[in-house]
């Protein structure tokens, strides 16, 4: 479509004196948007009192039901990420970009217009659906851009875009709130009026992105870098096709990797303010939990872009080797400090994992790159997606049902935990071995080395 | 195709990160506020 040419790879293209440095902004602008879905909850209470307002009526939502607005948008983040990944890296970012602004900023339009229908179905559809293939695509779509401005720095690049998915639920909480207060009367709760606020300065915030990425030119390296001449042992110089990465053992390693890492974080982050006052009753306070919270969401993000950045100076492989073995020595502290009743160490402990899970995140496309190249690593990236889409389920199922198990089983609350702090820190071994596995990909699988057909295709 | 010769100028860079950089601090200053509550 000619209205659209200027979506095209081909028109993205940086020309002579165009500085790296605007590329970070414009995945920003993504991702601080796309941030916003872990800040989703401040309006699952809203959304119960549409009709009883000031409570929930008989015929309002239950909070069950609308949690299947956040849970429905990470599915489709995942299921888009995976199954979009190629159509991303081969039509370039801004056309991602943008149609990643379109189907988010438009999911919350629907979700408005299901809020004035009070209905689930339609929220579900506009949020859940439409919304989170923006969550994917806007998720990925900087991905390998930022790789290939970057090659000497590629961990800290993509550290500083996941960075802003970490920072987008800062901006998006505070904002939500203002918003709600703003619109909200004593006969009308303000959701669907900040839904469309929220849902207009988001597409346009992103398609600002989207107008602002360039890739490189052909053969463009940054100014006084050399590429290495050869490949060392665990970063390539040559390009695994996306769909063959799955049958390398190499993906499966890096995907049990991020999974186990990610299921170790994701399980208390949820689960943090009612942990760190079970664990240590009349020491800290509703108000002192939300303060703890907050601290977390702040190293969470802050670790995106310190680990990341760590790994382009100590490799990929010795980044994660650093989460899991500090990350099992903090997780078995933790019970002790219940123990001693050291709320400082407790603290401590949890604010370096908080900052491993977020590095995790950061430091993986880095990881994807060195082992799989940079043609189609936003692709395979959206692949290894599912691993956070198993270790959302995995991670608070482990922590809430086995507190629950242990207290039906006559544990004190401040113990509750303990077991599952050990079976994290099992679980951190594992992903230590899986990543210990971590070889280069055989030659087989570069492109090169590919039947001529998919060499095509994949030009 | 490269697009149009478009150097970038310092002030470009300024309004760019300045775009994104605003709306970031004032999260992280905002959820700083709330866990100073913490310490209280």
């Amino acid at each position: 479509m000619s209205g659209l040419a200027f979506l095209d790879r081909e028109r993205t293209v940086a020309g002579p004196g165009f500085s790296r440095w605007m590329v970070p902004p414009a995945a920003l602008c993504i991702h601080l948007c796309i941030g916003q879905a872990y800040a989703f909850s401040v309006f699952n209470l809203p959304l119960t009192k549409l009709i009883g307002i000031t409570h929930s009526d008989a015929s309002d939502w239950k909070l069950t039901d609308v949690g299947w607005i956040f849970t429905l948008g990470i599915v489709f983040l995942g299921a888009s990420a995976a199954l979009l990944g190629r159509w991303v890296e081969e039509g370039g970012p801004r056309r991602a970009m943008f149609t990643a602004a379109l189907c988010f900023g438009g999911g919350f339009l629907v979700s408005a217009a299901g809020v004035y229908a009070h209905s689930l179905g339609i929220i579900l559809l506009g949020y859940g659906v439409i919304g989170g293939f923006g969550l994917g695509l806007g998720y990925i779509s900087p991905v390998s851009t930022l790789i290939k401005w970057f090659p000497d720095r590629p961990g800290m690049a993509t550290g500083m875009a996941i960075m802003g998915f970490g920072g987008g639920a800062l901006i998006a909480s505070p904002l939500s709130v203002w918003l709600l207060a703003k619109f909200s009367t004593p006969t009308h709760v303000g959701v669907a009026e900040s839904f469309i606020c929220l849902g207009v300065v988001y597409t346009c915030f992103m398609l600002m992105g989207a107008a602002l990425v360039r890739v490189p030119a052909p053969g463009w390296r940054p100014a006084g870098w050399t590429p290495p001449a050869q490949a060392t042992r665990l970063v390539t110089t040559a390009d695994v096709y996306v769909y063959e990465a799955l049958r390398t053992p190499q993906f499966w390693l890096i995907w049990w990797v991020l999974c186990l890492n990610v299921t170790a974080g994701i399980g208390v982050l949820g689960q943090a303010s009612a942990m760190s006052q079970e664990m240590f009753p009349g020491k800290v306070t509703a108000v002192a939990a939300a303060g703890f919270v907050g601290l977390m969401s702040l190293f969470n993000m802050g670790g995106r872009f310190f680990w990341a950045s760590i790994s382009d100076l100590i490799g990929r492989k010795n980044t994660y080797f650093c989460f899991f073995v500090l990350g099992t020595i903090l997780y078995s502290l933790v019970p002790s400090t219940g123990a001693t009743g050291s709320v400082a160490l407790f603290v401590v402990c949890f604010l370096i994992i908080l900052s491993m899970y977020g590095g995790g995140f950061a430091t993986v496309p880095a990881y994807l790159k060195d082992m799989f190249g940079t043609r189609y690593v936003g692709a395979i990236h959206g692949l290894l997606l599912t691993a956070w889409s198993v270790a959302g389920v995995l991670g608070p199922v482990l922590v809430n049902y086995i507190r629950q198990y242990q207290i039906d089983h006559g544990v004190p609350k401040a113990q509750a935990y303990n077991v599952t702090m050990y079976i994290m820190a099992g679980l951190l071994v594992i992903g230590f071995f899986c990543n210990l596995f971590v070889t280069a990909v055989h030659e087989r699988h570069h492109m090169d080395r590919q039947v001529p057909e998919r060499a095509v295709l994949a030009d | 195709m490269a697009t149009p010769a478009q150097r970038t100028r310092p002030i470009h860079l300024i309004l760019a990160w300045g775009l994104v950089g605003i709306p970031f601090l004032y999260g992280v200053l905002q959820t700083l506020k709330n866990a100073l509550k913490l310490f209280q």
